[in-house]
């Protein structure tokens, strides 16, 4: 009753993963709906906005209504009319950035410490002088522009798919696989004729077609939703995700690879994961930190895998203008798999 | 000639830095043959079966699994054999079909996987996900993975520890069923009814060395003989174990706890003979109990414990 010809291993490897992931609602919830909530969240909370205008109280008194008039003649300003003590109140708590005593010549109190509070004493200042006759020689002529690319919610969502491709690469393999050890079940699997690379192999190739349903669902959405723009190539972004992702899984992996139990690979992963979400521009622009630490920064794959992918959807960067990003992430995938390789254990 | 089954001479395992696992044990299984591993907990069982398996390496010895080793024949060698390991959680949410399927795929050739769950009595579990099997299931799905590959030889790491009697039963059927089918079987246990009811063969270990080695009955028979009769004395004066070795028909004294067993194969002769020489001294019985001699009869006469503490 020997019967031959086995369903190929790989392919039953792969289907066992895929079957796994989606019968677990708790990975489902973190790899998909998590990032595109948090995508809707930010970008809601984060979206542009009509500039709002500068709150100026004008003390009641003689002159209140002459200054008053001159002020509203810009849309920039908000103009109140408050008492002596109201006014002080408003000031003091930032409802308004600027206080107009009328008088010749007019007080203009204001915080200096406060941006707003000096942007309101030269626009009130310009408004003031102008309504007293002076005339205007130069007349530069405003042009504003709301370029898309250059919002918060443009920076964002490309550090929010990097961010998504670190976690489940590093959650996906690192935690997936210390669990089966944990379970002993590597060892049953090693105890097979199983051609060990074939069992490695079945959490790239689930990694790879996950990827392919994440990052357009992601991207997609922020296009759609949010008019990100998605300048280069799409096979530009594609490649920079696709090392991205084999970084992250090599990673995920050599955090993996020794590891005895679940508690220590959550700790191996938050230890690596945590620094890069601060540093290498997620949320924020990792210019924000000192020089100093700059040459590190760069030198993180979460670092080149934002900026290469803010690079090729926002800059339209081709894949040469980014190809120190992808270089990078190869080495970083190339070393991490070879050194997992080596020490991983299986029982 | 084809060889053994299983050689294994010397073998020695230390887990550092101060545990000696294997002390020296010797091993050769035949092939066909259903051989038991019988001893008590720490006693090195699971390490010598995971060397045997090529999933550990020995400190020292030599090792010939169906005439081959492992350092040379790996590949080939996992393809012949089958195993349950003593503790393998299988995936949470998979079915048992799916299990067996992708055990299956793992090997070059095999059985199909209906026949196999058949085998081990899942059919109405097929497109149950493991979380919802019963241990006895479980540890039933877990055997069918061990003989998806149609393996010559299987191992089977304390198959029914745990399990409710009637699990263990129908475990003890599926062994009966490959027995039947001439398979070489290796099992580790520390039940000594399973040892005896499943094995052609049983080695003793204790503290990682054989110290008996022989078919069940032969064993009971060179270490206790074929009945026990165990007895505790009530309060009174002392009895020495002399004065019971020397009544008609006993062949050997052992104190267990607060009484007294006797070895016999004449319990016609012994029992009276007790009686008589008890009511002479004086002595009142507390319980007086008497039993086919069995293989934990054998482990107490050969180290005064029992099996299982
Ligand atoms: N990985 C290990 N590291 C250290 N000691 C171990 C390890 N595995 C087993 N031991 C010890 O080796 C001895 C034999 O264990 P084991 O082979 O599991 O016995 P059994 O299967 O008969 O219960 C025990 O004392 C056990 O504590
Ligand atoms: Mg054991």
């Amino acid at each position: 009753m020997t019967e031959r010809h086995p369903p190929g291993a790989l392919r039953q490897l792969v289907l066992a993963r895929i079957r796994l992931f989606y019968r677990e609602p708790s990975t489902v919830f973190w790899s998909f709906v998590f990032p595109l909530a948090l995508t809707v969240a930010l970008g809601i909370a984060f979206r542009s906005r009509p500039p709002e205008a500068l709150g100026v109280g004008v003390v009641e008194g003689p002159g209140a209504g002459g200054v008053a008039a001159a002020l509203v003649a810009d849309r920039e300003l908000r103009v109140e009319r408050l008492g002596e003590a109201a006014a002080g109140a408003a000031l003091r708590t930032g409802r308004v950035a600027l206080v107009v005593q009328p008088g010749t010549p007019p007080l203009l109190r204001f915080d200096p410490t406060r941006p707003e509070g000096r942007l309101a004493r030269a626009v009130a200042a310009d408004l003031l002088e102008r309504a007293a006759g002076r005339r205007d020689v130069v007349g530069p002529v405003p042009a504003p522009v709301t370029e898309p690319g250059s919002r918060y919610v443009d920076f964002l969502l490309p550090g929010l798919v990097g961010m998504n491709v670190m976690s489940t690469g590093m959650w996906g393999l690192g935690y997936v696989i210390v669990e089966t050890r944990q379970k002993r079940l590597l060892k049953r699997m090693a105890a097979t004729p199983m051609r060990r690379g074939h069992f490695l192999l079945s959490f790239a190739a689930v990694r790879a077609l996950f990827l392919a349903i994440e990052l357009p669902t992601l991207i997609g959405f922020g296009v759609l939703a949010f008019g990100v723009p998605l300048r280069g190539s799409l096979v530009a972004l594609a490649v920079v995700a696709a090392l991205g992702a084999a970084a992250f899984a090599g990673l995920g992996l050599l955090v993996a690879s020794r590891a005895r139990n679940t508690q220590t690979v959550s700790g191996l992963i938050n230890a690596v994961m945590m620094p890069m979400m601060l540093l290498s521009g997620v949320f924020f622009s990792s210019a924000n930190f000192p020089a100093a630490l700059q040459p590190a920064i760069r030198g993180l794959p979460l670092t080149a895998l934002n900026d290469g992918l803010r690079a090729v959807m926002i800059e339209g960067a081709t894949l040469l203008q980014v190809a120190p990003q992808c270089l990078l992430l190869a080495a970083v995938a190339a070393g991490s798999f070879a050194l997992a390789l080596r020490i991983f254990r299986w029982s | 000639m084809t060889a053994p089954a299983i050689r294994c001479r010397g073998l020695v395992k230390r887990y550092p830095p101060d545990v000696l696992a294997v002390d020296g044990l010797d091993l050769e299984v035949a092939r066909g043959e259903c051989f038991g591993l019988l001893g008590p907990n720490g006693a090195g069982k699971t390490t010598t079966v995971e060397v045997l398996e090529g999933l550990l390496d020995p400190t020292a010895g030599d090792v010939e699994v169906l005439g081959r080793r492992w350092g040379t024949d790996a590949a080939a060698l996992r393809a012949r054999i089958g195993l349950t390991l003593q503790e393998t959680h299988l995936p949470d949410r998979l079915t048992v079909r799916e299990v067996v399927r992708m055990f299956r795929s793992l090997y070059p050739a095999g059985r199909h996987e209906d026949e196999v769950i058949r085998l081990v009595a899942l059919e109405e579990k097929r497109d149950a996900w493991t979380e919802r099997l019963s241990g006895g299931q479980r540890q039933r799905l877990a055997v069918a993975t061990a003989l998806v590959g149609d393996p010559e030889l299987l191992f089977l790491d304390e198959p029914t520890t745990g399990l409710d009697p009637q699990s263990r039963r129908q475990l003890w059927d599926v062994v009966t069923g490959l027995k039947r089918q001439g398979r070489t079987v290796v099992l580790t246990t520390h039940y000594m009814d399973e040892a005896e009811r499943l094995c052609d063969r049983v080695a003793i270990v204790d503290h990682g060395r054989v110290i008996a080695l022989g078919t069940p009955a032969a064993l009971v028979a060179a270490h206790v003989g074929e009945e026990v009769v165990e007895f505790t004395p009530g309060p009174g004066p002392g009895l020495d174990d002399a004065a019971l070795a020397a009544l008609p028909g006993v062949r050997g004294v052992r104190r267990a706890g607060e009484g007294f067993a006797l070895v016999t194969e004449q319990l016609h002769l012994a029992v009276p003979a007790l009686l008589a020489a008890l009511d002479a001294r004086g002595v009142t019985l507390a319980a007086l109990s008497t039993h086919r001699a069995t293989l934990e009869d054998v482990f107490m006469a050969l180290t005064g414990r029992r099996l299982r503490d």
